[in-house]
């Protein structure tokens, strides 16, 4: 893999597979994110992490393509990737879960995954497979006891989990997960750290965006975070737990976080 | 010289007609988030007003013109605006497009049914204000009507301005277009906003009638077609800018003055070019959305039903009469015109106001081949099919990137263009073609049985399509654009597909239509007709096969009804009207009544075992049923 230099100056000891570099996203007078620059590499977990409004999800649309920036360079496995489609992103092995759920709510649980199995693999792919694999998925992620419920009919928390084997069905080599744990208890979010490592320990680049200080701390190896749509600090999670400047952003916030 | 200065004034006065309307239409569209597709017909019924009061028996001598303009103006149509918000658009402002188009839809249709019941057809000559006096102006006479029209427009303009910029309702309706729940949150009273608007719009929409009356003249459909041209310059502001609105419209005026041979199919070339340049809509998430829907029958289900209706139809053709035939046959050449709907609609989610276009392509290419010895007649049919199929794909190009409103408006411009333009040189004004039935089913028993026959075929097509893969990406593609790109899925294609397939169901229908008919012309295929058609799928349920049934069946018995108990006229349009406003609650429309007696029917007779039983609606399978029209499960 094509080394990039900046990265080897802050220390990386891989090639990033995505590398965001000096976003810019306006709405109106607000800026979302400003010069935003961060990345994300293959076998790793790596945290984004900020209060409400910090550009978060903002982040996530821009990589995935559903907003494009007005300022700054998305770069995929050493390709510039700014201005390419959604759909296109998606083919290359990038896939998102959203932060305000989209599942397909007509559909049943199943059928959501059949159909992301289905653009997967094209028309080519016996309806018996695709229908094995959207149920592995399901099993996987644990929620196979949903599966003939319509997804509009299921919890918030099944639902998130949906997403997540919807997502795994395009065989991503680049995983966003916009907050996967809210709506889960504490036994599931648990579950749900265990899925994330043994997804990054198959090779997969996961970026992670949480509230969930204690998860993410478990899970990731790296942590970006974001204040204002600036990148704050970033760093090991024990290095941001330290760091004066992200306390004094992130706990002006909510007390309540451990930190 | 003076020949370019008559028609740049008469454009500046259409134009300035054509800019009340639209900012009316903008008006609304923002603050109540509906677009009000009866914009127009709001305004043709209120010119029928004013000329009742001015020159109509109501008020023996008359009033005086300024008298009825203010009574129309100021009181009838805001308070026809407020009514009608608070009857049919209070509930739709958070439901998808599709459903409050189809509403607007009904308020349309019922409005003209209204005009044409209280005002049967007769000329009712509209003087211009003030006489036919005028200035001199460089060899032009220009009236002071004329002068009068632009007068009020900038009048308008002015007046929008000072309200939306200067005082505190018009900044809260702004709030409203930008965000209804803050605004809410911070004490602001958005369904007062939403009905003041309406009221508004209204009277927008009266005066704008009226001032356009002189020169288009007392009609039903010109008038009410004003709703095209005001969205034509309206989409120029993206159906927020008001300046642009009024910049648009200006110069759609003064183009339809120019070029007055093309004059009807300006508007639609104008929008069409706009569209064209419209930025990509983004794909907004946020929410799972579901239509509750009614269930798929399996294959067998399906052929037994299928089978069924047939021999009905045979059955019914050996034992009615003739005419009672016919208008069988009828009824399953709209519910074949309807199955387009349920792909495209009840499947896809996105609306078109001029299916009935595409049935009128389909007929034409039968009428014209089956002339031909080369062309034998089942061939011929599915030629219409596949000439219908690509135009619909032509229509869809421009407006892929679009959202569903723009496109549904879209279609509405290409009927419009098609009625006035294209059918009209196909046909020659007045003249008729006869179209050809396959010869094996040229009586009109047989013909019926094979009208039945393709709709079974293709209901059974349709079904089959909706259980495989095809059907479920167009749901989830309905569901959520966003997460189906963000999948990986070209949804250009798969929609380029959707709307030439619907289009192609369309024109097959058309060439049986046409069969049915012997000989058809470009009366049959008004784009006004594409919109009892539209309401009547809705109605009748748009996502099933049956619903379409229902709907076509509906249709054709509707006209029967009024020709025959005349007393029911006013009677069928309220029916109607009622039943567009309960698709705000349940969009499975009368089918999935149908469906659900169905199921009561059947727990009536195998009883449930006595004693504590379990609450059936939480039951997984019959929770769907119940759900809403979009359940939200926000964070």
């Amino acid at each position: 893999m094509r080394r990039i230099r900046g990265w080897r100056r802050r220390g990386c000891r891989f090639a990033p597979l995505l590398e965001v570099d000096g976003i810019v996203v306006r709405f109106g007078g607000v800026t979302a994110l400003d010069r935003a620059s961060l990345g994300a590499e293959p076998g790793q977990v790596t945290g984004v992490i900020g209060p409400n409004g910090a550009g978060k999800t903002t982040l996530f649309d821009v990589v995935s393509g559903l907003r494009e920036p007005y300022r700054g360079r998305v770069r995929y496995g050493g390709a510039d990737i700014t201005r390419l489609g959604p759909h296109r992103r998606a083919r290359a092995g990038i896939a998102r879960t959203f932060q305000r759920l989209e599942a397909f709510g007509s559909l049943s649980v199943w059928d959501n995954v059949r159909v992301a199995v289905e653009i997967r693999q094209g028309w080519a792919a016996s309806s018996r497979a695709v229908g094995g694999a959207a149920w592995d998925l399901l099993d996987r992620v644990g929620i196979a006891a949903f599966a003939g419920h319509r997804a509009d009919a299921v919890p918030t928390g099944i639902a998130r989990l949906l997403e997540l084997a919807r997502t795994l069905a395009i065989e991503p080599r680049l995983l966003l997960l916009d907050e996967p744990s809210s709506g889960l208890d504490d036994e599931e979010t648990e579950a749900l750290g265990g899925l994330l490592r043994e997804l990054a320990a198959e090779g997969r680049a996961i970026l992670l965006i949480e509230h969930d200080i204690e998860l993410v701390m478990g899970v990731c190896d790296h942590v970006h975070v974001l204040d204002f749509g600036r990148v704050l600090a970033s760093g090991g999670p024990e290095q941001i737990r330290d760091d004066r400047r992200v306390q004094e952003a992130y706990l002006g916030y909510s007390q309540e976080v451990p930190g | 010289m003076s020949a370019l200065l008559g028609y740049t004034v008469l454009g500046l006065v259409m134009g300035a007609g054509y800019a009340v309307a639209a900012s009316g239409l903008v008006l609304t569209y923002t603050t109540s988030r509906v677009f009000n597709v009866a914009h127009g017909a709001i305004g043709m019924v209120m010119a029928f007003c004013y000329w009742e009061l001015s020159a109509g028996g109501l008020v023996p001598g008359g009033l005086p013109a300024w008298a009825a303009v203010l009574l129309v103006v100021g009181v009838i149509a805001p308070a026809f605006g407020l009514a009608v918000e608070r009857i049919m658009m209070r509930r739709l402002t958070e439901s998808p497009a599709g459903v409050s188009l189809v509403v607007t839809v009904g308020l349309l249709v019922a409005l003209i049914g209204l005009a044409q019941t209280l005002w049967p057809p007769t000329a009712r000559p509209v003087e211009p204000f003030f006489g036919a006096g005028g200035v001199r102006l460089g060899g032009v006479l220009v009236t002071y009507h004329d002068l009068l029209t632009i007068g009020v427009s900038l009048a308008v303009a002015a007046g929008l301005y000072l309200l939306l910029g200067r005082t505190r309702t018009g900044i809260a309706m702004r709030a409203v277009a930008v965000d209804r729940d803050l605004l809410a949150l911070h004490g602001g009273r958005p369904r007062l906003l939403s009905s003041l608007s309406w009221a508004v719009g209204a009277a927008l929409a009266a005066l704008a009638g009226i001032l356009l009356t002189p020169i288009v003249q007392l009609d039903y459909y010109e008038l009410t077609l004003l709703v095209v041209a005001a969205y034509a310059a309206a989409v120029l502001g993206r159906l927020r800018s008001l300046p642009l609105t009024f910049a648009g419209a200006v110069v759609l005026g003064l183009l339809q003055s120019y070029a007055a041979g093309l004059r009807a199919a300006i508007p639609t070339l104008f929008l069409f070019a706009v569209l064209v340049f419209l930025p990509q809509v983004r794909l907004r998430s946020g929410g799972i959305r579901g239509i509750a829907a009614v269930p798929v029958p399996g294959p067998r289900r399906v052929a037994a039903a299928g089978l069924a209706l047939v021999a009905a139809v045979g059955l019914a053709s050996l034992l009615l009469p003739t005419v009672q035939v016919s208008r069988l046959a009828l009824g399953l050449v709209y519910a074949t015109v309807m199955l387009s709907l349920v792909l495209l609609t009840g499947y896809g989610g996105h609306v078109s106001l001029a299916q009935f276009t595409f049935v009128g392509v389909g007929a034409v290419t039968v009428a014209k081949l089956g002339g031909s010895p080369g062309w034998p007649s089942p061939l011929a049919l599915l030629a219409g099919a596949a000439v219908a199929a690509a135009v619909g794909a032509l229509v869809a190009l421009p407006v892929l990137r679009l959202t569903g409103l723009y496109l549904a408006l879209a279609t509405l411009a290409f009927g419009q263009l098609m009625d006035k333009v294209v059918f009209q040189t196909a046909f020659g004004l007045g003249e008729s073609l006869p179209v050809p039935r396959p010869r094996e089913f040229a009586g009109e028993g047989a013909y019926a049985v094979f009208v039945a026959a393709v709709f079974v075929v293709m209901a059974a097509g349709l079904l089959a399509l909706r259980r495989g893969r095809i059907g479920r990406m167009l749901v989830a593609m309905r569901d959520s654009p966003a997460a189906c790109a963000t999948l990986g899925l070209n949804q250009r294609g798969l929609r380029i597909g959707l709307f030439a397939a619907s289009a192609g169901m369309a024109g097959l229908a058309g060439g049986l239509f046409g069969g049915l008919r012997g000989t058809i012309g470009a009366a049959d295929f008004q784009v006004f007709k594409s919109l009892p058609l539209l309401l009547l799928a809705v109605v009748g349920g748009v996502t099933s096969v049956t619903g379409a049934l229902l709907g076509g069946l509906v249709l054709m018995l509707l006209p029967i009804l009024q020709s025959e108990v005349p007393a029911l006229g006013g009677l069928v349009f309220l029916l109607v009207g009622i039943g567009a406003v309960s698709l705000g609650r349940d969009p499975g429309g009368a089918a999935s009544h149908l469906f659900r007696a169905g199921r009561w029917a059947r727990s009536l007779v195998v009883r449930p075992p006595a004693g504590p039983v379990e609450d059936s609606t939480d039951a997984p399978d019959s929770r769907v049923e119940t759900e809403g029209m979009s359940l939200r499960a926000t964070p």
